[in-house]
């Protein structure tokens, strides 16, 4: 019998829990033009490129071992997108580009395709994006692939995390020239809505997006910010944070502040690792495997 | 409908000040103290603002850096904080217990350790 990837992955203990996003859909809709039903995409967030400090020993090797990690999956994933915070933020916008360029030189070597870059406030607040969008194109963006509507929003260009009215109605013209089941995902960095705004974990105006995306049955978000495995139900909408490449942060409310998680030198890498997306597309549901950048 | 007197005071105060010093109108009553929060990259000070349930303060908030925010979501206080400016927010602490306050609008390299936190006591 022929397993399938997913399988493989939990047979030969690299992947880590399996979280299926199951959403309101379900229905019998026809895929367009034939299409294949399933695929996967890898998600990578946070890299946080140029960090130093105790929480990540490995600061320069980390991202390099989790592009090993991504290379050797079994299959290569349709594609991968990062989802925000590529580097790790500096007053100095000279710098930033520096980093900018460094990060961008080693993920050089995914063997995929294509790869999506978005910003986290670390890349864009400072400078309303101006340099990550030297380096890696439009803060905010759509594209199909196999019958599945992207749609990348910024809330990290504007430094008080919001949308903005302007990306808010770009955003609401996309969705109305989209069938109403549609299968949507949601690529962007904050949360959108009030996970834990004592620790800035939240969008300012992220209610809107929400309610523009609530007229659709079919919609799932996957975001970054918060450096740890998050799943939350806004009405039918789930939203799904992923982990960090460089350091981890507490639950949300565990702690007073969100100071970062310490290294855990008889584990090293431990709640950092990147996530496997499997797209059944008919169902519009999204199974998550979490990997680790390193096999234990 | 008249205005009460706490609003005409606000209210001529903020048409005499010079341009550089706007004053947030905030509905204050002259007999509410006034506690100064002087924001600068990347921490409060002070960080830490005691307070008493029920009894009303007003946060003045000002700093020579950048443009910071304070967000007090547990009493749904926030405001933005600009340079040159005095902003003043009232707050009547209706609940007692220790709540984190942050800066939310990114402002630097140490945006993420800019945090303190109100208690309050009965």
């Amino acid at each position: 019998m022929a397993i399938d990837r997913r399988e493989f992955l939990k047979l030969s203990g690299i992947g880590g829990v399996v979280f299926a996003s199951s959403l309101a859909g379900g229905c019998a809709t026809a895929v367009r033009g034939g299409e294949p039903d399933e695929f996967y995409f890898v998600q990578l967030s946070d890299a946080h490129w140029g960090f130093r400090g105790p929480e990540n020993p490995d600061a320069e090797g980390t991202l390099r071992k989790t592009v090993a990690a991504v290379n050797t999956l079994a299959e290569p994933p349709d594609f991968i997108v990062f989802t925000g915070d590529l580097t790790h933020t500096t007053d100095d916008p000279q710098e930033r580009r520096g980093r900018m360029a460094g990060f961008r030189d080693i993920v050089a070597a995914l063997r995929v395709k294509t790869v999506r870059f978005m910003p986290g406030e670390h890349d864009a607040s400072l400078d309303r994006g101006e340099a990550f969008q030297e380096f890696f194109g439009p803060t905010h963006y759509t594209f199909d692939h196999r019958g599945v509507h992207f749609i990348a929003l910024d809330n990290v260009s504007d430094p008080a995390a919001r949308i903005g009215d302007a990306q808010l109605a770009w955003l609401a013209d996309d969705l109305s020239r989209q069938p109403n089941d549609a299968r949507i995902v949601v690529l962007t960095h904050r949360p959108l809505f009030d996970l834990m705004p004592q620790w800035d974990w939240a969008t300012r105006d992220g209610a809107k997006a929400v309610e523009l995306l609530l007229a659709h049955p079919n919609v799932t978000v996957f975001y970054g910010h918060i450096h740890q495995e998050h799943h939350q139900m806004t009405g039918h909408i789930a939203h799904h944070a992923a982990k960090s490449l460089m350091f981890p942060l507490p639950a949300p409310g565990s702690q007073p502040r969100r100071t970062p998680l310490p290294w855990d030198a008889a584990h090293p890498y431990r709640g950092l690792g990147f996530r496997d997306v499997e797209a059944e597309v008919r169902k519009a549901t999204y199974a998550i495997t979490e990997l680790p950048i390193v096999r234990s | 409908m008249r205005a009460s007197t706490g609003k005409i005071l606000a209210c001529t105060a903020l048409l005499a000040l010079p341009p550089g010093a706007l004053i947030a109108y905030v509905a204050a009553q002259p007999s509410d103290p006034v506690i100064p929060v002087v924001a600068r990259r990347f921490s409060y000070s002070p960080n830490e603002i005691t307070l008493k349930r029920g009894v009303p303060v007003i946060l003045e908030f000002t700093t020579t850096d950048v443009v910071m925010g304070f967000n007090l979501p547990d009493f749904n206080t926030r405001a933005d904080i600009v340079p040159g400016q005095k902003t003043r927010v009232r707050l009547v602490p209706d609940k007692v217990g220790t709540f984190p306050f942050a800066c939310d609008i990114f402002c630097g390299s140490g945006h993420e350790s800019m945090d303190g936190r109100v208690v309050v006591t009965e």
